[in-house]
């Protein structure tokens, strides 16, 4: 179910089942629910076994990377006399992205749930959920879900009387979008300022206090226990378009749209379908101009690219994008594209970490330029200036942040030139949204 | 509306004096704080991954974190007070100067923008009498400033008054939303 409307019937709800469902939030309800039963039989198998079924059920990250979520847990040796830690990505920080949120809010057991078959395929007796500072309805709900968790035995010294440890605590973090970066969550973590950190070691050989981590996204962990409950093969089956895209997505609408909420479907759905008929079309009286389909860090597509996508990490990136965080964000005609993306360069601007000189310098000066432009100061030598400016910020820092502030400006040049040029040549922003800004 | 420079917009301005409790300092940690803080050493293997969470008992019990509270934490986890402030400056969260009693927090980023947030702005600077964005209202009752996506996007605009967290706010909105915080 699509939270907050109603579920569509072309929707197919696996994780969000019990969205909207306040019962859904206690350890008896959520048992009721059939929760915790995929612990249990976790709990029976070997780490190596779960890891094999999650390789097989093709899940792979819903952070934004998409990496085969069971590759990540094998690069973990149990067994190596060091600690192992597991951390939950929970800072959802990315620009027009709220699932996270929804499964937290709603559904705080099966985080916990597959947050500790994580910890045990991975050999590791803590895991840390991370969740950012202003999420507090969350935070409220995820503390409360893990201290009955305790109190009921599930996870703790002796999780769910089998005699293994597993703890799970939530940790609060402050206000920083770079703490979504997994090394700089991990710094974060520790009681750091949130810096990226240069990779390799990757996590799984140092990650949080020096010792083997992996890291996962919300929904990625909360797949899991579906995953054990039915069966590789029947996740496996939710894939319409390419094999290597496999299960249910979340995909979170929000911009100028009728039905903005978050909506699940099988990988591989048409997105001409998604947006007309399960997100409602535009509002009344409008046309859809442009979709930002993976959260503000992919390209921005055009209606015609949009329309042909097939919505899976391999169909995003045939249609000019990326699946990303599965955060869509839709301008319609009303809306000036020079605007928006001189707004998500000021959003990479006012997060950057600052300590590589391409993103720091380049996200400052990208939104300078852009905001010029918007407010019909801009010549056309500027388009050639962020075109070099993006490549300079692309593939050569810690992290990939300064990526992606370059990614929505190329692709926005490319797609939507005659909007940039209009500005340039008019000295003006022609649909007059500059006064605003 | 006023448009932040590019790396500003935090509240508080100026932060080149040392910002310092009135009269004599009494600690934060003593009592249940004191004991929520040993809860929370247990929790990792370093006493500095307890930092973050020690400051947010700072801020709940002080409303904001000052120059002498941080050289407490500072000694409590046995770090240095300097390296507690370089943490301290670089989350968005934390208030290094007194704000209002109501800590009004709105998302201006694009899929807000594009759904009216700007104009959420000016009623919430109107209807509050602070005038611009970072300033406390002269009654010491608000601070309204802008922030980056709240993660709850398709609710434009989410406002967050304090740790109350408010969805699909609109201009027309805005007073009654203010008149549950007097
Ligand atoms: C700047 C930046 C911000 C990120 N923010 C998030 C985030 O908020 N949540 C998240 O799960 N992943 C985020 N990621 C991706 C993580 O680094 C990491 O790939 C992910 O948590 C891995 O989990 P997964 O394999 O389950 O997707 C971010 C990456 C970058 C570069
Ligand atoms: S790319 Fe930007 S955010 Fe990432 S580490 Fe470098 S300066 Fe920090
Ligand atoms: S853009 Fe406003 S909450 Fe995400």
């Amino acid at each position: 179910m699509g939270f907050p409307h109603a579920s569509h019937a072309k929707e197919t709800p696996v994780l969000s089942q019990y969205f909207g469902d306040p019962a859904a939030r206690t350890v008896a309800g959520w048992k009721q629910r059939g929760g915790y039963v995929a612990l249990e039989k976790a709990l029976g198998l070997t780490p190596a076994e779960i890891v094999n079924v999650v390789k097989d059920s093709g899940l792979r990250g819903r952070g934004g990377a998409g990496f085969p979520t069971g590759l990540k847990w094998s690069f973990m040796k149990p067994g190596d006399g060091k600690p192992h830690y597991l951390c939950v990505n929970a800072d959802e920080s990315e620009p027009g992205t709220f699932k996270d949120r929804e499964i937290m809010r709603w559904t705080p057991h099966a985080l916990i749930e597959g947050s500790a078959i994580a910890s045990y395929a991975i050999g590791a007796e803590t895991c840390y959920i991370y969740i950012r500072g202003e999420f507090t309805e969350p935070l409220a709900v995820m503390n409360a879900a893990v201290k009955e968790a305790y109190a009921a035995g599930i996870v703790g010294p002796n999780a769910m009387g089998t005699g293994k440890r597993i703890d799970v605590h939530v940790h609060k973090g402050a206000g920083a979008y770079i703490c979504g970066e997994e090394t700089a969550l991990m710094n974060s973590l520790e009681g750091k300022r949130g810096n990226p950190r240069i990779k390799p070691p990757f996590p799984a050989v140092a990650g949080v206090f020096g010792m083997p981590t992996t890291i996962n996204n919300v929904e990625t962990l909360v797949a899991v226990p579906h995953v054990l409950n039915r069966g590789a093969a029947w996740y496996k089956g939710m894939s319409h378009s390419n094999p290597k895209s496999t299960g249910t997505k979340l995909f979170s609408v929000c911009g100028n749209v009728a039905k903005p909420g978050n909506y699940e479907i099988e990988m591989g759905f048409p997105f001409k379908d998604f947006l007309y008929d399960l997100c409602g079309g535009p509002t009344p009286g409008r046309r859809f101009k442009a979709v930002v389909p993976g959260g503000s860090s992919v390209p921005i597509q055009t209606m015609e690219e949009a329309e042909a996508t097939l919505m899976d990490y391999e169909g995003f990136v045939a249609q000019g994008s990326m699946l990303g965080s599965g955060g869509v964000i839709v301008f319609d005609d009303a809306q000036c594209i020079v605007k928006h993306i001189a707004r998500f360069a000021r959003f990479y601007a006012h997060e950057s970490c600052a300590q590589c000189t391409q993103c720091r310098e380049g996200t400052a000066w990208c939104t300078r330029i852009l905001e010029r432009i918007e407010r019909g100061h801009g010549t056309m030598e500027d388009l050639d200036t962020l075109l070099d400016l993006s490549e300079q910020m692309t593939a050569k820092t810690i992290c990939v942040l300064s990526d992606s502030c370059a990614a929505p400006i190329v692709s926005g040049i490319h797609k939507f030139r005659s909007e940039f040029e209009a500005h340039i040549t008019g000295k003006r922003c022609p649909m007059g949204a500059t006064a605003a800004a | 509306m006023k448009v932040h420079e590019v790396g500003g917009g935090r509240p508080g301005g100026d932060t080149s004096h040392a910002e310092h409790e009135s009269g004599t300092y009494k600690p934060v940690f003593v009592g249940s704080a004191k004991q929520e803080l040993d809860e929370l050493l247990t929790r990792y293997p370093s006493k500095m991954a307890a930092l973050l969470p020690a400051l947010w008992i700072v801020q709940h019990e002080r409303g904001w974190v000052s120059d002498d509270a941080m050289a407490e934490v500072a000694q409590l986890l046995e770090l240095t007070p300097a390296y507690v402030k370089g943490v301290v400056t670089f989350y968005t969260m934390y208030h290094q100067h007194p704000v209002g009693k109501y800590f009004i927090q709105v998302c201006t980023t694009s899929p807000c923008g594009a759904c009216g947030a700007e104009r959420v702005v000016d009623a919430l600077l109107k209807h509050t009498r602070c005038g611009e964005l970072g300033a406390t209202s002269a009654d010491g009752r608000y601070t309204v400033i802008e922030v980056e996506c709240l993660g709850a996007c398709g609710f434009a605009t989410p406002v967050m008054v304090n740790e109350e967290f408010i969805e699909s706010v609109t201009p027309e909105r805005v007073p009654q939303i203010l008149s549950q915080y007097l």
